[in-house]
């Protein structure tokens, strides 16, 4: 009985949503490398970057969206420099991503240091707030739950859709599922695969270090060491439960969220009656399951982790 | 730009690669130690010292590189054959929660019983761990990056729990923290902090090396890495060499958290290992997967560690600067690896 009120309950949605923002960025930029042909394991660490440096520019008094641009602008540097390795190199991706992960996050950390060299207690930001859209947040119950969002979580919703049109309408998307399906058939029509891949991975970067820049900027107010907390791995997982589908991926994000949003309120429902280490373990368990679950179904790109090199068959 | 393979690698080229990988990520930071105002030449004089300038220092860095010998080796038996094991850190861990589990009064036997009996529960509990991404990879496809590196939080957090509760130890003061191993489940010291789980890691990578070089299994590993078709024509049983590959490469890994916590900490605390495992990842591939070249890259890594932390207290650095460092070399590596296999030619 309790837990269905807590289903009913418009805050629960409002929670849900709220922690499948982050998930729907990352998701989505891993989803964009890995239809070009690219795993990019960079994202944990790629993520902690865009949540630094997003926090790091409103905390030396810039704008919110300056932030999250300069996020944005970090993220596609890393993704650059995974390009540079996997792309145009042909480097296993599995040793540079978690390099590049390895890289990032530690310069985060550092660099955070360097800044606040003694602080226990992270100082808070202005973070954004919930902005409620006109008529929309007044339809009972959905509006609550969708439409009092801030608004970097509409930006996401705007973005799975983009990303849709993106991938199956243009020429582009065409391009990019075509790199990474049979990139000598894309070579033969004349496209370069070395761009399309490096395009797609350093926008999908882009999008992983937003998803950082929400946590600190939207949904805590401050950044401290661990704040991703495997959150790019279960990206990772999410793109496989999607089968590489920007919708699919934007229910997936949801679907965890919920769990994730249920798993904390039952944790404060029982409280001590059960250790809460199983309570935080839930999300974990559940991705594994996911991933099991849909694995035999699963339709990789079919060049993923193949590096393409020119004139070799 | 174009790559040619090399039919033979020179050994000379082979053994370059780690050196040149780790001088160009020393270079790599000098901006960031630059920006303290401290000469970049004096730094880099302070951590050599600070990491091998005394007995006291070589015997910090021998403890600081015998965990990571064994996470190091763990990662490199499981990428020879191309199983993509990134949760050393979890092994790690439930290698020590065996030591703890058995070492800590369940048990009351003398030393020599002892020890080794809970090396090799370590042994089980951090191959077991990898079995089952192993089977899951095996038996329906789920790609083992994502498992291995989800049951590192899952891992983390049971330890997490034992330490606030079952296994707590009454006398730290509400610090979670494991109850201590008695003196029977101790490892001797060599001198200073390093302790006698240098010379098991040594040990280990030497029967590594006879497995790799010697025995059908390690041949049917580095077969499986090398093309995986080829060694399904010819014959070899892959998903049973992968399952023992992915019990070894974790017991390697668990048996580092056993000498961690019997050679050196004594308990099981969550701050056990501040990354042991991911850093073996670098380790490993620094030593090109040669069981023997872990060891080495082992003690490089730990100096940059030890001699980093000497030169943060001295320049006033953030600690992190040595894993900036050790993930540049990890990066700097990977190109390293690339230019010894391939000539490259520019597109004439």
């Amino acid at each position: 009985m309790n837990s269905i009120n807590l289903l009913l309950g418009v805050e629960f949605w409002v929670a849900t949503i709220r922690i499948a923002t982050p998930l729907m960025f990352g998701t989505l930029g891993e989803l964009l490398c890995e239809r070009a042909g690219v795993l990019n394991l960079g994202i944990e660490g790629i993520m902690t970057m865009g949540a630094f440096v997003g926090w790091a520019a409103v905390y030396q008094g810039a704008d919110l969206w300056i932030g999250v641009l300069l996020a944005a602008i970090a993220g596609m540097v890393f993704g650059l420099l995974h390009s540079l390795f996997t792309v145009y190199l042909g480097l296993s991706q599995h040793v540079s991503g978690i390099g590049i992960t390895l890289l990032a996050a530690n310069l985060a950390y550092f660099f955070y240091r360097v800044l606040l060299p003694q602080v226990n207690t992270p100082p808070k930001i202005t973070p954004f707030q919930p902005f409620a859209i006109p008529l929309l947040s007044q339809i009972p119950f959905l509006g609550k739950a969708v439409f009092t969002q801030t608004p970097l979580t509409y930006a996401a919703f705007i973005l799975v859709a983009i990303a849709a049109y993106l991938l199956y309408r243009t020429p582009i998307g065409l391009a990019i599922r075509m790199v990474g399906e049979n990139p000598s058939a894309a070579e033969a029509q004349g496209i370069n695969i070395y761009s399309i891949r490096t395009l797609a991975v350093v926008i999908g970067s882009a999008f992983m270090a937003i998803a950082g820049a929400f946590l600190t900027l939207s949904a805590f107010d401050s950044f401290f060491v661990n704040l991703i907390n495997g959150r790019g791995w279960i990206c990772i997982a999410l793109v496989i439960f999607a089968s590489w589908q920007p919708f699919k991926a934007l229910l997936g994000a949801l679907l965890f969220a919920g769990f994730d949003a249920l798993q904390l309120r039952l944790q404060q429902k029982i409280g001590a009656a059960i250790p809460y280490q199983l309570f935080l373990m839930l999300p974990y368990i559940f991705s594994i399951i996911a991933l099991s679950v849909m694995a035999r179904r699963a339709g990789y790109p079919k060049a993923l982790m193949v590096p393409f090199r020119k004139g070799e068959r | 730009m174009q790559f040619d393979r090399r039919e033979t690698v020179p050994l000379g080229l082979a053994v370059l690669a780690p050196i040149a990988a780790i001088a160009i990520a020393l270079l790599l930071c000098t901006p960031l130690i630059s920006w303290t105002g401290m000469p970049a030449f004096t730094a880099y004089g302070i951590m050599f010292t600070g990491a091998l300038g005394s007995p006291f220092a070589w015997s910090e860095t021998l403890s600081r590189a015998t965990p990571l010998m064994f996470t190091g080796l763990g990662v490199a038996v499981a990428f020879r054959a191309r199983f993509w094991n990134i949760g050393a850190e979890g092994q790690f861990y439930l290698g020590a929660i065996a030591a703890t589990l058995l070492g800590t009064g369940l048990l009351n036997l003398p030393a020599i019983i002892l020890l080794p009996l809970i090396f090799m529960a370590g042994f089980l509990f951090g191959g077991t761990l990898l079995l089952l991404p192993a089977i899951l990879k095996t038996r329906i496809q789920v790609d083992e990056v994502v498992t291995t590196l989800l049951l590192n939080f899952i891992v983390l957090l049971v330890v997490s729990y034992l330490v606030e509760g079952p296994l707590k130890d009454p006398a730290a003061l509400g610090w979670p923290q494991a109850l201590p191993v008695p003196p029977e489940a101790t490892l001797p010291k060599l001198g200073g902090r390093a302790h006698w789980g240098l010379m098991i890691a040594i040990a280990s990578a030497i029967l590594i090396w006879i497995l790799n070089a010697r025995a059908v299994l390690g041949y049917q590993m580095k077969a499986i890495g090398a093309n995986i078709q080829a060694a399904l024509f010819a014959g070899i049983p892959i998903n049973w060499v992968l399952l023992l590959t992915a019990l070894l490469s974790g017991g390697l890994a668990g048996m580092g958290g056993v000498s961690e916590v019997s050679g050196l900490k004594g308990y099981l605390s969550l701050d056990l290992s501040p990354g042991f495992g991911y850093t073996g990842i670098v380790v490993a591939m620094l030593a090109q997967l040669h069981p023997i070249g872990v060891l080495i890259s082992a003690i490089f890594i730990a100096a940059i560690y030890v001699g980093a932390d000497a030169m943060s207290r001295a320049a006033n650095l953030p600690s992190y600067l040595a894993d900036v460092i050790v993930s540049t070399s990890l990066l700097c590596m990977l190109v390293s690896i690339l230019l010894t296999r391939y000539r490259v030619r520019w597109r004439s």
